[in-house]
């Protein structure tokens, strides 16, 4: 009999405490993922579409119903967090937030790691590593423990210090008080001006390091990205020989430089070829043509100012908007007829000192 | 950062001054108008967010192609990362919900509905540029009574819900409070319109952490456990030994095998 009171009492409480829950428990398909840290809570169900589709005070409940079931899901999970009560017995619940798990892209790239300084690099050299040192001393004659340094420290003020031994071998009539002066002087000095080499030394590598950068920016040139793809195709093992290609490459891979690099010929080389490069050399300096063409020399120069012209031009375009457009159709007819008027100027000048009028490229 | 356009009209600009009501102390509303177009010309945008040095903006303006015209962005490194252009159907204003409001700088409780912005790329990066809009700055302890504010964006039939609530939590009979939602704050109906994405290089770029941030896992703090054999040679066996020895760092017992050596 007893025992069935129990189980009976029991299942009373069970229910009752089932009952309280009711209240706060939120039936659902699947379940919400949260991030606590960014107070975060995301429902991948699909909500009832046919519900919302009609505007109007409908849609509005439905939506409010949805949300206060998923806010009462997350509160739920925040309230699990462990809690303690902030400034005392009597103060506010305040709950401990874990790490926002939600990943962001930064504000600014991560700071780059600084080179280490010449001591550092000696220590990694001959293996010495860094030992804790403990913030107190045992002082013998306070017989206490005081600081290393600082306020009170373990050896006494160094400034009330009333007694400087005369090392061996020094000048009897020197003031050894100055002397320590002004080597702590000196030493504090040095420090400094190894800080300051190690900060230029720092800040000299970071400067310089970003002249190549391989990663996307976003804003990079179509040379900068041509460089990019020509080194990225030689860092492989093979140096870019044997790996899938695209079908108009090349099949030699291109030097990493992209033939910058200048090439000499041997000294005691070919002497034939030697022979003949020198006899060349000399017809040329003898004969009476010039060995510069004037006319395409200024072709060429009249088609890059108008490439920059154009250049400059499209970027005016697109900072100025309406107006600036306006504007420029209305200058573009004048620096059309400015540019021809140029041309019949050279032309004669060219024609004058050159062989023969050379033909315009671009009419 | 928000800004306004060239035409803006009356309600991209309500939209704008109530979104920085909401977010009042992080946020820099600027009053005069800007002739810009964020997706041909982003010089202007970068300028405004080197001057301000804020990473996120909301650009509104209209015109007859595209009215009531809200593009939300995030720069990185200064330089336009990620921009998404969001048209607003409908907006109910601070100012026409007659209810009692939250108090400046609260940080919100976030929440997504819709299966949309886990399936369309699209989407999901919208729910990341909000994430990163909204959530205010990362606080290490909170409140539990001060939880007053929830967005919610529901994603359905290609729109998104953009609703405020203020929160009343009401006596249950347990520890865990009844949640009651009361219409408070902007309210905003969004259609998506033209994107301008990251790619996805550049993404993982600005994902990237510094080091110091990363959470150290077990395996980098296992150490060696030294044991001599038979034959006098010695063994390294790798096991996790008690709590106090993680302290140490591995290169220390380097010196050990030196004294049995």
């Amino acid at each position: 009999m007893a025992a069935v009171r129990v189980e009976e009492v029991l299942a009373a409480a069970e229910e009752q405490e089932a009952e309280k829950r009711r209240s706060v428990t939120v039936e659902k398909e699947l379940e919400l993922e949260f991030d606590l840290g960014n107070l975060l809570a995301v429902d991948r169900n699909p909500p009832p579409a046919a519900g919302l589709r009609g505007a109007g005070p409908r849609r509005e409940a439905l939506l409010r119903a949805l949300a206060r079931d998923n806010a009462q899901l997350l509160v739920a999970r925040l309230w699990e967090l462990p809690a303690e009560r902030a400034g005392g017995a009597g103060g506010p619940l305040v709950a401990r937030l874990p790490e926002p798990a939600f990943r962001l892209p930064r504000e600014k790239p991560p700071p780059r790691p600084r080179p280490p300084t010449r001591w550092e690099q000696f220590a990694r050299l001959k293996g010495i590593r860094r030992r804790k040192r403990t913030s107190l001393v045992w002082d013998e004659q306070a017989k206490e423990w005081r600081r290393r340094w600082g306020y009170r420290r373990a050896g006494g003020d160094p400034a009330r210090a009333w007694l400087a031994e005369v090392p061996e071998g020094a000048d009897p009539q020197e003031d050894q008080f100055a002397r320590l002066r002004r080597e702590k002087r000196e030493r504090v000095a040095r420090n400094e001006l190894n800080r300051l080499r190690n900060l230029a030394r720092a800040h000299r590598a970071g400067t310089a390091a970003p002249a190549a950068p391989l990663h996307p920016t976003g804003h990079q040139s179509r040379e900068e990205l041509g460089r990019v793809a020509r080194v990225a195709r030689v860092s492989t093992a093979s140096l870019g020989r044997f790996q899938p290609r695209l079908p108009k490459e090349p099949a030699e891979p291109p030097s990493r430089s992209g033939g910058r690099k200048r090439r000499f010929e041997p000294l005691l080389g070919n002497l034939a070829a030697e022979r003949s490069r020198q006899l060349e050399l000399l017809r040329d300096m003898g004969s009476k043509r010039p060995v510069l063409d004037i006319t395409r020399a200024v072709n060429k120069q009249l088609r890059q100012e108008e490439a920059e012209a154009a250049a400059a031009k499209g970027k005016k375009q697109s900072q100025r908007g309406k107006r600036g457009r306006r504007q420029q159709r209305a200058g573009r007819s004048a620096k059309k007829s400015g540019a021809r008027r140029q041309q019949q100027q050279q032309r004669p000048v060219g024609s004058g000192t050159g062989g023969g009028g050379g033909k315009r490229k671009k009419a | 950062m928000l800004i306004k356009g060239g035409n803006a009209n009356l309600t991209v600009t309500e939209v704008l001054k109530d979104i920085y009501a909401v977010k009042k102390p992080f946020a820099v509303l600027y009053k005069k108008k800007n002739i810009t177009r964020p997706f041909e010309d982003q010089t202007s945008l970068e300028f405004f967010s080197k001057k301000s040095d804020c990473s996120l903006f909301l650009f509104g303006s209209h015109n007859k192609k595209r009215p009531n015209n809200l593009i939300i962005g995030r720069m990185f490194d200064y330089h336009v990362l990620d921009m998404i252009e969001l048209g607003i159907e409908k907006f109910v204003s601070l100012k026409d919900v007659k209810n009692s409001k939250c108090p400046e700088g609260t940080k919100p409780m976030l929440i997504f509905a819709g299966d949309m912005f886990d399936v369309n790329e699209e989407y999901r990066r919208l729910k990341s540029l909000l994430i990163d809009f909204f959530r205010g700055p990362s606080v290490p302890n909170i409140r539990l009574a001060g939880l007053e504010c929830v967005l919610h964006f529901t994603a359905v039939d290609g729109k998104i819900y953009m609703r405020s609530y203020k929160v009343l939590l009401k006596k249950s009979g347990c520890k865990i409070p009844r949640i009651e939602l009361e219409e408070m704050g902007p309210s905003l109906d969004l259609v998506m319109r033209r994107t301008h994405l990251a790619s996805d290089d550049l993404y993982k770029l600005s994902l990237k952490q510094p080091k110091a941030l990363k959470v150290c896992t077990l395996e980098s703090m296992l150490l060696p456990d030294l044991s001599v054999n038979q034959s006098k040679s010695l063994s390294i066996n790798y096991c996790i030994s008690d709590q106090s020895l993680l302290l140490f760092r591995p290169n220390e017992i380097s010196g050990a095998t030196a004294l049995l050596g």
